[in-house]
């Protein structure tokens, strides 16, 4: 459903977005994980044909961004960072004017408005004018406004900033909901949004792709060994003893303790599940075991892991531009418009 | 097209959900007013004066020449120049500020429909403020006997200033997020052009009449008269289409493209 071939942006000097390249299939849920000036908006922008790429092609629906403009645009639904409302517009006024303008015909208007309301839940607000909306709304709004034309792509930047708790669960929901039917693209810094909604990871730094990948798949690579989280109640010095002879702990490190309670974070060797062999360690030898989990190598750590200079060798060998390794001494963040 | 009109119509819409058409309308209802009651008021004054001297046998003095003419070209041009700016500098300003202008950008509508609903927008607001002034000309109509051919040149003289005018303002309007400064950017030409026609009024050369040719406000002088002179309307003309290939110019440079 989009292509997206050698993709370069650049704002006069600067290099926003370098060589990117990915596929996405029709009906899946794509993520685009970065920090901020990765050139996850501006590979958007590009996408949705806002901006005109410095180099390379994008296809959406198999028409070309560049060369056919507007058959591309009729298939796309949008929303950017903020949304893009007119605060003098009631609901139902902008949300006309967004169907008008993206090609819904006249007698399918109202219609249209009523259904993406209801799905977007904001046919309470319909009649308010948008200025006067919470941010909630209008992010909700914002997406009303992305699947109004019933688009086969839909481009999400950040699309659950600055909801509240509830909103943001209803949110993926929603999002989730629209896979299958619609491909959808969403970029954000929230990790667990990711491994919630999204069936396959693009991770972006300083305009490049330095990994892609289900989140499972990510964590697997990057993760050098297996972590267990363990609270225990008794003398600090012999529980870690203890636990350092278990077969297959190599590293076991105190985090925190208060009173006589004191929680390890402990390192295994890569495939093994040591929890029950530690859990019958504690409980032999009569200390009280209050918490055991374990705690796999979050999104956040590969996030900062393949964000940050010191990549490890592993994420390096995979399915990496070969161009990244000369790139990582380089200094020059990119900046985004 | 049919996305020429919608975006024309949220133009307007937006024009009068906010505070600024009602603005416009009053300072330049008032002002139109008052000049109105000035030169009606001496020319009363005169009329009399002459009618008691006996008159000299000289005809009545015109209604068009003492107040529709000085009324038209000589005071609303100059306003229209200080409030355009007012009606133009939201279009583009606003829409960046706001973001809303990814909106329009990533629509299925070419960036030409884009400028030229927006355009269409203010020029509604515009002759909405002309009918103003035919209101105040109309009054002559019933208690005088004022010369109705010019009427039709004054109307479409009106309309292609402010076409003219609009459209510069529209492409003021795309350098900045901030109205106010597109605004005032458009303010500064708009009286720099007419300061021109000021200062060249005494200077004959060649260089004296190019300048003077320039101004916007020159070419209005034979639709108040009366005259619809082929080279005026051409320059109207020019100078609007002059400000639309400007603004798509500034939008294209926006979206990044040469």
């Amino acid at each position: 459903m989009i292509e997206v071939a050698g993709l370069t942006k650049r704002y006069g000097p600067t290099l926003a977005v370098s060589d990117v390249s990915f596929e996405v299939q029709k009906g899946e849920v794509l993520g685009f994980l970065g920090p901020n000036g990765a050139g996850k908006t501006t590979t958007m922008r590009v996408i949705t044909g806002y901006l005109a790429p410095s180099e390379g092609r994008i296809r959406v629906a198999g028409y070309d961004v560049v060369d056919e403009p507007l058959e591309a645009k009729r298939r796309t639904g949008y929303l950017p960072e903020t949304p893009p409302v007119y605060p003098d517009m009631t609901v139902t006024e902008y949300l006309a004017f967004v169907a008008r303008i993206k090609g819904v015909g006249r007698r399918e208007i109202k219609k249209r408005i009523e259904e993406v309301s209801e799905k977007c839940a904001v046919t309470d607000v319909q009649r308010r004018q948008i200025g006067k909306l919470s941010k909630g709304y209008r992010q909700r709004v914002g997406l009303a406004q992305a699947l109004i034309h019933n688009p086969d792509v839909l481009i999400l930047d950040e699309p659950t900033a600055g909801l509240d708790p509830k909103q943001i669960i209803e949110t993926r929901e929603l999002i989730k909901g629209l896979a299958g039917q619609h491909t959808v693209v969403l970029s954000t810094h929230i990790l667990p949004e990711v491994s919630k909604t999204c069936q396959r990871v693009l991770v972006i730094n300083t305009g490049k792709i330095v990994a892609s990948g289900t989140p499972e798949e990510l964590t697997q690579r990057l993760q050098g060994y297996e972590t267990v989280l363990l609270t225990v109640e008794g003398p600090a010095a012999e529980i870690m003893d203890k636990l350092q002879r278990v077969s297959g702990v190599n590293v076991v490190e105190p985090r925190e303790a208060a009173d006589s309670r004191v929680t390890f974070e402990v390192h295994a060797e890569k495939g093994r599940d040591v929890r029950a062999e530690l859990a019958r360690a504690v409980v032999e030898s009569q200390w009280k075991l209050l918490e055991l989990k374990t705690s796999g190598l979050s999104l956040e750590d590969i996030f900062l892991k393949l964000t940050t200079k010191d990549l490890s060798e592993e994420s390096a060998a995979k399915d990496l531009p070969s161009a990244l390794g000369s790139d990582l001494d380089e200094k020059s963040p990119a900046s985004e418009n | 097209m049919r996305y020429v009109f919608a975006v024309a119509g949220k133009e307007l819409r937006a024009y009068f959900h906010s505070p600024i058409a009602y603005l416009v309308m009053t300072v330049y209802a008032g002002l139109c007013g008052f000049f109105f009651y000035s030169f009606t008021a001496t020319y009363v004054m005169q009329s009399f004066r002459m009618q008691a001297m006996g008159g000299m046998g000289a005809p009545p003095m015109s209604l068009n020449e003492y107040i529709i003419r000085p009324l038209l070209a000589g005071v609303l041009t100059v306003v229209l120049l200080l409030l355009v700016p007012l009606i133009t500098m939201r279009l583009y300003a606003e829409e960046k500020r706001s973001g809303t202008i990814e909106l329009l950008l990533t629509s299925p509508l070419t960036d030409l429909q884009i400028i030229l609903g927006k355009f269409l927008g203010a020029l509604a607001l515009y002759a909405v403020l002309i009918a103003v002034t035919f209101f105040y000309i109309g009054i002559l109509f019933v208690y005088g006997n004022p010369n109705a051919k010019p009427l039709l040149a004054q109307i479409l003289g009106l309309l292609l200033y402010g076409a003219a005018l609009l459209a510069l303002g529209m492409w003021f309007s795309t350098f900045t997020k901030n109205q106010i400064v597109a605004g005032v950017i458009a303010f500064a030409v708009f009286l720099l052009l007419f300061v021109l026609d000021w200062v060249t009024a005494y200077s004959t050369g060649t260089a004296g009449r190019v300048i003077s040719y320039m101004s916007l406000t020159t070419h209005f002088d034979n639709f108040a008269k009366g005259v619809i002179d082929l080279s005026d309307v051409v320059f109207y003309f020019s100078v609007t289409f002059m400000g639309i290939f400007l603004t798509a110019r500034s939008v294209e440079a926006l979206k990044g493209r040469a």
